[in-house]
Order: C-alpha cells, then sequence, then structure tokens
C-alpha cells in the first residue's frame, strides 16, 4: 500500500505545516470532525451501516469529558478518556438495539435514539441545559503540559488525531474488516460462511461509537465548551454530508470532507441559515451526480484505492 | 372534581384530546411515508419539510390572495404534491437502481434546503394561522371542553386515513398499487404504466404531508423548523408499527398519540421520549415492527 503512505505523509505533512498558514483553533476544529467522520466512514463506507445519529456519541463524550474536568478535576488525559468510555457504553446500548434492523430502519432507528438522548441532554441537570458546560478548564497534561499554551493543544489534538486515524486504518485492512466489507456485499453469503455477523456489525457499531467519543472529548477540552449543538440530529447531518462529499468507504475521504465541510462553515457563518441551504445542495449533487466524493474520484483518476 | 389515579379528569381527557391531535398528524405522516415506501423504496426524509411546505401555502394564500382555510384544505396539497411530482420525475427517478440509502440522502438535502430557504425567510418564530370562522368556538361535555377546531382534526385525519386505506386496499387501482410494490417488472409486463404510477404515489403521498401541514397550522402555528422535529418522531412511528400495513400505520399513529398524551399527565419528564423508549422496546421484541411482515 505504498500510496496509502504517501498520502498519511502527505496529510500529516499538511496538518503541521497549516498552522504557518491557518488559524490552529480553526485547524483543531477540523482535526476533531476529521476523525468523527472517518469513524462515522467506518460503520457506513466498511460496514454499509447508514447511522443517523452519529451526534449522539460526539456529544455524550463532550458532555462526559467536559464534565468530569470540570466538576470532577480530571486530568485532560483522563478526561478524554472518560468521555470516550461513555460513548462505548452508549454505543454498546444502542448498538444491541439498532442492529436488529438493516439498511434504511437502521438510520431511522439510529436517528431515533439519538433524539432520544438529545431530549434526555435538553432536560438534565448536568449538561445545563441551553448554555452547555461552558468554561471547562484545559488543564495539564500528565501534569506537565499546559494546555492552555495553544501549540501544545495543537500537538495534543494531532496525536489524537493521527491515532485514531491509524486505529481506523488498521481495523479496516485486519480480517475483521475484510469481514466486515463481506457483510457489507452480501450479509447472507457471510452467514453461510460462518460468520455470526451480527457480532461483526455490533463490534463495528461500538468501535465507531468509542472513536466518534474521542473526537467529541477532544473537542470538548479544546474548545473548552459541551454543547447541544454537538447532539443535535443537524451534527449526524453534518457528518454524513463530510463523509459522503469526502468520499464514502475511502480511507481519507472524510479528512477532506471535514476540511470542505469545516471551511464551508466558516467562510459562510455570517450567511445564517444559508449555510443549511448549501449543505443540503451539496447533499443533493452528490447523490446525483457524485457519489465517489473528491477522494472517490482522484482515486478513480489514478486507479488506485485511496 | 372527579379524578381518576389522582389526576383530575378534566386533565386526563385534556391530555387525551391533544393526544389524538398529536396521533392525528402522527397517522397522516406516517401513512404517506408508508405509502412512498412501498412503490419507492425510498425513505421520504423530505416529508417533515413538505408537511411545513403545505402550512405555509395555506398561510400565503391566506395572507397574499386572501384565500380561506377551506379552499387552501385542497390547493395547498396539490401545489405541494405537484412539486413532489417534479421532484420525483426530475431527482428520485434516478435512484431506484441504487442503494436505498441514496434515497434518504438525497431527501434530507432537499429537507435542509427547503427549510433554510424558508428560515431565511420568515425566521425561526411561528407566524399564527386564525382558526376558520366555521369552526371557533367549542362545546363543553360536561368532563371537558371540546374546542371544535380539534374535533374537526381528528375526524378529518381519521376520514382522510381510512379513505386511503380504502382506496388502497379495496380499489381496482389500489390493487394494481399493491402488485406493483410486490414486483414493478410484471405489472408492467400487463401493460401498465409502473413510472408514472411511482411518480403519482409519491404526489400523493406528499399531498398527504401537505393536507396534514394546512391542518396543523391553526394548531400549532406556522413556522419553517414545524416539520424537523416531528418526522424524527414519525420515524420512531413507522419503525414501531413496521410500514408492511396501511392500517397497522393508521392504528400506531394514533395509538403513539395517545400514549405520549396520557405521559405528558402521568410522568411529564418523558413526554419528549416515551415514542423512542417504546420503539427499543418493540425493537428487542419484535424487530420487524408491531405490523410488519418481516
Amino acid at each position: 500500500m505504498k500510496h496509502h503512505r504517501i498520502a498519511f505523509l502527505v496529510m500529516v505533512a499538511v496538518f503541521v505545516l497549516a498552522p504557518l498558514a491557518m488559524y490552529p483553533v480553526f485547524l483543531m476544529k477540523v482535526m476533531c470532525f476529521a476523525l468523527f467522520a472517518c469513524a462515522f466512514n467506518l460503520l457506513i463506507g466498511y460496514g454499509g451501516l447508514l447511522s443517523f445519529g452519529h451526534a449522539m456519541f460526539l456529544g455524550t463524550a463532550g458532555y462526559a469529558s467536559a464534565h468530569s474536568a470540570k466538576l470532577w478535576g480530571f486530568a485532560p488525559e483522563f478526561a478524554i478518556l472518560f468521555g470516550t468510555a461513555a460513548a462505548a457504553l452508549l454505543g454498546i446500548a444502542t448498538g444491541l438495539i439498532a442492529i436488529r434492523r438493516q439498511g434504511i430502519y437502521f438510520a431511522m432507528i439510529t436517528l431515533a435514539l439519538a433524539q432520544m438522548i438529545f431530549f434526555f441532554y435538553l432536560q438534565a441537570k448536568f449538561t445545563g441545559g441551553e448554555d452547555g458546560i461552558q468554561a471547562v478548564p484545559r488543564g495539564r497534561l500528565f501534569g506537565l503540559v499546559d494546555l492552555s499554551n495553544i501549540w501544545a493543544m495543537y500537538a495534543t489534538v494531532f496525536a489524537v488525531f493521527v491515532g485514531g486515524f491509524l486505529i481506523i486504518y488498521r481495523v479496516i485492512h485486519s480480517p475483521f474488516g475484510q469481514v466486515l466489507q463481506a457483510i457489507r456485499e452480501n450479509e447472507a453469503r457471510a452467514t453461510s460462511l460462518g460468520y455470526d455477523t451480527a457480532r461483526y456489525k455490533l463490534l463495528a457499531y461500538v468501535l465507531s461509537a468509542t472513536l466518534a467519543g474521542l473526537a467529541g472529548a477532544t473537542k470538548a477540552i479544546v474548545f473548552q465548551l459541551a454543547s447541544l449543538t454537538d447532539v443535535h440530529w443537524s451534527m449526524s447531518g453534518e457528518v454524513v454530508l463530510m463523509t459522503l462529499l469526502g468520499g464514502l468507504g475511502t480511507v481519507f475521504g472524510p479528512v477532506v470532507g471535514a476540511l470542505a465541510v469545516v471551511s464551508m462553515e466558516n467562510y459562510l457563518a455570517q450567511l445564517g441559515a444559508w449555510v443549511t441551504v448549501v449543505q443540503g445542495v451539496i447533499f443533493v449533487i452528490c447523490v446525483l451526480a457524485f457519489r465517489r466524493g473528491i477522494i472517490g474520484e482522484l482515486a478513480r483518476l489514478i486507479k488506485k484505492p485511496l | 372534581m372527579p379524578e381518576i389515579f389522582g389526576i383530575p379528569t378534566a386533565a386526563l381527557f385534556g391530555q387525551l384530546l391533544i393526544g389524538l391531535i398529536n396521533g392525528s398528524f402522527y397517522a397522516l405522516l406516517s401513512l404517506g411515508l408508508a405509502v412512498i415506501f412501498g412503490l419507492l423504496n425510498i425513505i421520504n426524509f423530505t416529508h417533515g419539510a413538505q408537511y411545513m411546505l403545505g402550512a405555509f401555502t395555506a398561510y400565503l394564500l391566506l395572507n397574499k390572495l386572501g384565500i380561506g382555510y377551506w379552499p387552501s384544505l385542497l390547493i395547498a396539497p396539490v401545489v405541494v404534491g405537484i412539486t413532489g411530482v417534479i421532484i420525483e420525475r426530475f431527482m428520485l427517478k434516478h435512484l431506484y437502481k441504487l442503494d436505498h440509502l441514496y434515497g434518504l440522502l438525497l431527501t434530507f438535502g432537499l429537507a435542509l434546503i427547503i427549510q433554510g430557504v424558508f428560515r431565511n425567510e420568515y425566521g425561526s418564530s411561528g407566524q399564527p394561522y386564525p382558526i376558520p370562522e366555521q369552526l371557533s368556538g367549542g362545546h363543553n361535555l360536561g368532563f371537558m371542553f371540546l374546542p371544535n377546531y380539534r374535533a374537526w382534526v381528528i375526524v378529518a385525519s381519521l376520514v382522510v386515513c381510512f379513505a386511503t386505506w380504502f382506496a388502497i386496499e379495496k380499489t381496482k387501482l389500489g390493487s394494481y398499487l399493491r402488485a406493483a410494490t410486490e414486483n414493478p417488472a410484471l405489472v408492467q409486463a400487463f401493460g401498465i404504466n409502473v413510472p408514472r404510477m411511482i411518480t403519482i404515489t409519491y404526489g400523493f403521498g406528499v399531498g398527504l404531508a401537505a393536507f396534514a401541514g394546512v391542518m396543523a397550522g391553526p394548531i400549532y402555528q406556522v413556522s419553517p423548523q414545524m416539520g424537523a422535529d416531528l418526522i424524527i418522531v414519525v420515524f420512531a412511528v413507522v419503525v414501531i408499527g413496521g410500514m408492511g400495513s396501511i392500517m397497522g400505520s393508521i392504528v400506531t399513529g394514533f395509538g403513539l398519540g395517545v400514549i405520549e398524551g396520557f405521559t405528558k399527565v402521568f410522568y411529564p419528564e418523558a413526554s419528549n421520549t416515551v415514542i423512542f423508549i417504546i420503539m427499543a422496546i418493540v425493537l428487542m421484541i419484535k424487530p420487524a415492527g408491531l405490523f410488519g411482515q418481516r
């Protein structure tokens, strides 16, 4: 997989050099969403399961990480771990319910479960309702590195993103990933070969939830905020958009998609609700004429999977 | 004041009424979703936006052209139905051979566009739509006060639901429709224009959503986001009922509306989530849904 190695090095170089030209806070946002989208892509791109409720993992991990860092004084590494674990638990609970149906029903069920979680957080005391959890302390990483320094924070987010990305890459190219793709292509055949497809799907779902949680927990520490925005269904739609635009089932697509969508939101922010309209238009164009996405088209040009 | 389980009966019947009203909308919307899904194999995410479009069409007809509630009840579904036909002809048509998920993604995008455009134009707040004169006021039934308009909504949606059920289950046209749902190629071989039937079905399903929207105007106000959260609840209703049967959609819609209403009385904190919790329980016990075939 030589071209994968090259593409990976290009991606690393971009995120190492980009702070020279762009705001580090913007880039950290991109990296958090890129990890989120990669985690989502693991499920849809390789497992063929479209989750329309992935915001619940991003948001849950954000709340858990923010709450533990602010009220219990957890160090940032433990806050992030705690948030990730919370998302993993939620992944197990919702996964057991959602994998009972496939295809279109799976999407509707995950959406409905995420909406239930949204209403729970809307009413729960510890989330601070509409205000969210604000002024979350960034703290000192391993008791040594002060994360209020922007470059220390940047390096941490970079490490989390690259680590998460490599885990996902490893999973996709493992025997487990191969079985998952076999289930996506033909579940009945995978069953007849003796694979317990429900367990594979559940594991993929929980892995995806956990890594989405890692992104959400990190994001809460970076922005020192956990709010309802991250649990809302529009966030679930956004991660679908990022992955679709970048390229479903490609390794690097979600990263490019996240960069594109986050940039668009930044530049169009003053246009208010037009952002939603633009997102909708991108959805329609992608589905009708651009189903491979940016990286998918690029891969077709160079005739190698990316 | 008379009480049941320590709750005043007036409050109980009040919530029953609200439950039946919400149930009317769940039933109308899930019915449209089920009809569309049956033939197109697409989950119409735009359904909530089209419900909102129905309400806004009525609102604009009233404020720009002075056309009142009763004509709107017919005009709005036709207008929105025609936009549905256009969407089907120019967009959805190209997706039937692909994975069903693309239909969901396309209609989700369309919903974002429609809701975004209206939010730019009218903001997030609701616009009032007056109750038609003939239905203002209400009756005191002794145990509760029944506003006429609400009674009308329940009756009208029941009538429309059963008319749809009758048309699909008992008429010749309906039998073609059911046959095309089972095996479109075979029905086409018998000389029936299946693509046109698909277009008309989508237009009809969308028209049902718009009809619900017009009826909702005087109750919930007309706002760009009125369908956004509702459609998610309706998805849960559809999962609970299973999309196999028309009658199933109607019964589940009304039933869940009533359960939600009673939850507001007995345990208000859960009233937003009760339908989702029921969905989770149903999935554990009977994954195909209460009326589902598979």
